[in-house]
């Protein structure tokens, strides 16, 4: 069965990291929601979250492979545990005064928060996991949407 | 010439002196063991290359062309299992090793590939002879080094070495800017060296190994599958011991001909695409696979909802990616096989008394898969006019006895060396199996040479791959490398007309060699030997000339164009589709 997982790599601070699990993606077709990745709380190591979707095996061949990369140091799946995944969006907006208000309704609905405002154009900055930004992104669509810009998933075990 | 130093050479060598980067490459290389670096020079390894000058310690052989230094490197570490050295110069000689380091890549062949890059200022700019060849290799080295300051460099040549010779082998690439080799920096060589992301597991888990005795002890029909990584960690002792003990049938890839002695009664020869009746059937009718060092090549298994239907798969295997890769895998057990197979044999050795009553329940499946290889066996209608390439690897092994080191190249003539040729030890055959590099069979005998002195080394190849790095004739006559380079001349690519003749209706398409030059006269051009047979009678009495010849010695087998490979499954058939060939 087909489920959506997260994978926590936490890799050396090599150039050429990235590019080799990139790398590994595009060689093996695996199939990547997203990868993130940002400085860890280890000094030297970043820690890269990569969203994949697959089966059980296909997502254990994925971990595998990563693993034998000599710049990567640990390899966590996610979701044998409890976890919390969250995304960053930018959304720029064309806005006409009559709808403003909707607009803000939604806003204040999704715990969302306009970042920049000008006479016809809003920056709402949105955080979720994929789903709730996904369901977002849906409904201020009719609005016309000018620019979205997403950073993929970070993730983490809970507790 | 010797890879081990003495005891004042090393401390010489070890000694905390200012040096350049280039002499620091040399100083580690030779402590690592290092006994021959196969190599071309060119403008970013100039400074490494005037370091060699005058070196008494360092050993360089010079190729003809990088690849034919890197297959020379590989020839050298499949034979000794030692670490194989080439060096080569930035851009056009680093891409020239880029198919020999797929060949030892796709085979786990441990590789240290050392290039010069331009200098650090210039990397980036798209300067003379300059190319991202640590980005070029990246799917297919083990690992990539950019040592971006003379002080690194020991110490990242020791992880090198450390990486390519470890956990499952393979190619590692240091690329060198050419202002690194030149700065001179005091001399550390680190005793010890650290890699937090790199802890290869060599040992089994206990459980997983007692779950395996298990199986095996359940089956009744039990198969052994035995590849490559039976020769790379050494465990053909422990495979025999195996064996031995149980009585179990083994079949050995393409990489894993000499696992197992050719003579063992038990052996059913290589499976697969052009495989033995008996090792192809004993797979379909098996009812526990244990891969040992394998990984399922679509060569062996043909399509894959056909192969061992019936089997329980248990896979053995040092990298944990490739236990249910491609095969359901019912029992994994990841470590070294030789470590895995001696806490197998301990543990079905507690069970002697259950053996021994087991062998006898599983004695009809032994007897059953012993008359299939007699019944069955490989076969090929022999002629006393026309000179047949199978008769002339029978004569090779019955010269040899099995204890030559024999290198192939691709294609047909590969086929009829891995099937009637006699493998008798490890290291003994030599091949490309997983990229299936034409060109590899014959650079790769002169490192098998030179990590051999003693032994013969014979290399077989077919008019094409010959062709391919024949420039490396000159090495052999020059150093007079003794190596035995057998052509099966059939003045066309057989393999590929074989296909076009079984699979695209003798649609003959680009596979017509003629116009080759006479190899004989080619040999003799560099300096080599060269000899000639077109029947029986004279292949026995040439091969026996160049047997007794000290040097190197080519012989031109000349044989028929149609001769086929048999047995043959097509591809996208299942092993039950063996076309077996002429009675």
């Amino acid at each position: 069965m087909e489920t959506k997982e997260y994978i926590s790599v936490l890799v050396l601070d090599t150039p050429g990291v990235l590019q080799r699990v990139s790398g590994l993606f595009a060689r093996r077709g695996y199939n990547i929601d997203s990868i993130t990745v940002g400085s860890s709380e280890r000094e030297g190591m970043s820690r890269m979250i990569v969203a994949a979707r697959g089966d059980d095996r296909q997502i254990g061949q994925i971990c595998s492979q990563l693993a034998k990369l000599i710049d990567v140091v640990a390899v966590i799946r996610l979701n044998e545990r409890p976890a919390v995944a969250r995304e960053l969006m930018l959304i720029k907006l064309t806005i006409t005064p009559e709808h403003r208000l909707e607009v803000q309704h939604l806003i204040d609905t999704f715990r969302c928060s306009i970042i920049d405002a000008g006479t016809n154009v809003l920056i709402v900055q949105v955080v979720g996991d994929k789903e709730k930004n996904d369901a977002f992104l849906q409904l201020v669509k009719s609005y016309g949407i000018l620019e979205v810009t997403r950073t993929g998933e970070t993730a983490m075990n809970r507790g | 010439m010797n890879g081990l130093l003495s005891a004042d050479a090393r401390e010489r060598m070890l000694k905390r002196d200012e040096i350049s980067g280039s002499e620091i490459l040399l100083r580690t290389l030779l402590l690592e063991g290092v006994e021959c670096v196969f190599g071309y020079p060119g403008g970013a390894v100039l400074y490494i290359y005037d370091a060699m000058h005058g070196n008494p310690d360092f050993r360089h052989l010079l190729t003809r062309h990088e690849q034919g230094a890197i297959h020379a490197a590989d020839g050298y570490a499949r034979s000794t299992g030692k670490t194989g050295v080439c060096l080569a110069t930035s851009g056009p000689g680093a891409t020239n090793l880029v198919t020999g380091i797929a060949t030892a890549y796709m085979d786990s062949v441990p590789l240290v590939v050392i290039t010069g890059n331009v200098a650090t200022s210039l990397i980036g700019t798209d300067s003379f002879q300059e190319a991202d060849i640590i980005g070029i290799t990246q799917p297919i080295t083990k690992h990539g080094f950019l040592v971006r300051r003379a002080e690194d460099l020991a110490r990242t040549i020791r992880e090198a070495f450390y990486i390519a010779n470890t956990g499952r082998k393979g190619p590692v690439l240091v690329d060198i800017p050419k202002d690194v080799s030149a700065d001179i920096v005091p001399f550390v060589y680190p005793e010890t060296i650290e890699l937090p992301g790199y802890a290869p597991e060599t040992e089994p888990r206990e459980a997983d190994v007692r779950e395996l005795a298990d199986a095996i002890l359940e089956s009744r029909k039990p198969l052994l599958l035995a590849g490559g990584g039976v020769i790379s960690s050494g465990a053909s002792g422990e495979l025999a011991e195996l064996i031995g003990m149980t009585g179990i049938p083994v079949t050995t890839t393409l990489l894993g001909l000499g696992g197992v002695p050719a003579s063992h009664e038990l052996w059913l020869g290589m499976p697969g695409m052009h495989g033995t009746y008996a090792a192809n059937q004993a797979l379909m009718q098996c009812d526990l696979l244990v891969s040992v060092g394998a990984r399922f090549d679509d060569r062996v298994t043909m399509r894959l909802d056909g192969f061992a239907r019936r089997a329980r798969i248990a896979h053995i295997d040092i990298d944990a990616a490739e236990i249910g890769k491609l095969v359901p895998t019912a029992i994994g057990v990841a470590g070294d096989a030789a470590l895995v197979l001696r806490t197998l044999n301990e543990a079905l050795r507690e069970r002697l008394e259950e053996i021994e009553d087991w062998i006898e329940e599983s004695a009809p499946w032994a007897d059953h898969v012993r008359r299939m290889k007699h019944e069955v066996p490989l076969r090929y209608r022999d002629s006393e006019t026309e000179l047949k390439p199978q008769y002339v690897m029978e004569m090779i092994a019955r010269t040899t006895g099995g204890d030559a080191i024999v290198t192939t190249d691709v294609g047909q003539h590969q086929m009829w060396a891995a099937q009637y040729g006699r493998y008798e030890h490890p290291r003994t055959f030599l091949s490309s199996g997983g990229l299936g590099t034409m060109g590899f069979g014959f650079p790769s005998a002169i490192g098998a040479q030179i990590g051999n002195p003693n032994r013969l080394v014979v290399s077989v190849n077919g008019d094409g791959g010959m062709q391919m790095c024949s420039q490396e004739l000159a090495v052999c006559a020059i150093h007079n490398i003794p190596v035995k380079i057998v052509v099966f001349n059939n003045r066309t690519l057989g393999m590929i007309r074989q296909w076009q003749e079984l699979i695209y209706e003798s649609r003959y398409s680009h596979i017509d060699l003629s116009g080759s030059p006479d190899f004989v006269k080619l040999a003799e051009a560099y300096g080599v030997k060269g000899l000639r047979a077109s029947n029986k009678a004279e292949a026995e009495r040439v091969w026996q000339e160049a047997l007794e010849t000290d040097g190197p010695v080519l012989i031109d087998f000349v044989i028929a164009k149609d001769e086929l490979v048999f047995p043959m499954i097509p591809q996208g058939k299942t092993l039950a589709d063996m076309i077996l060939g002429e009675e």
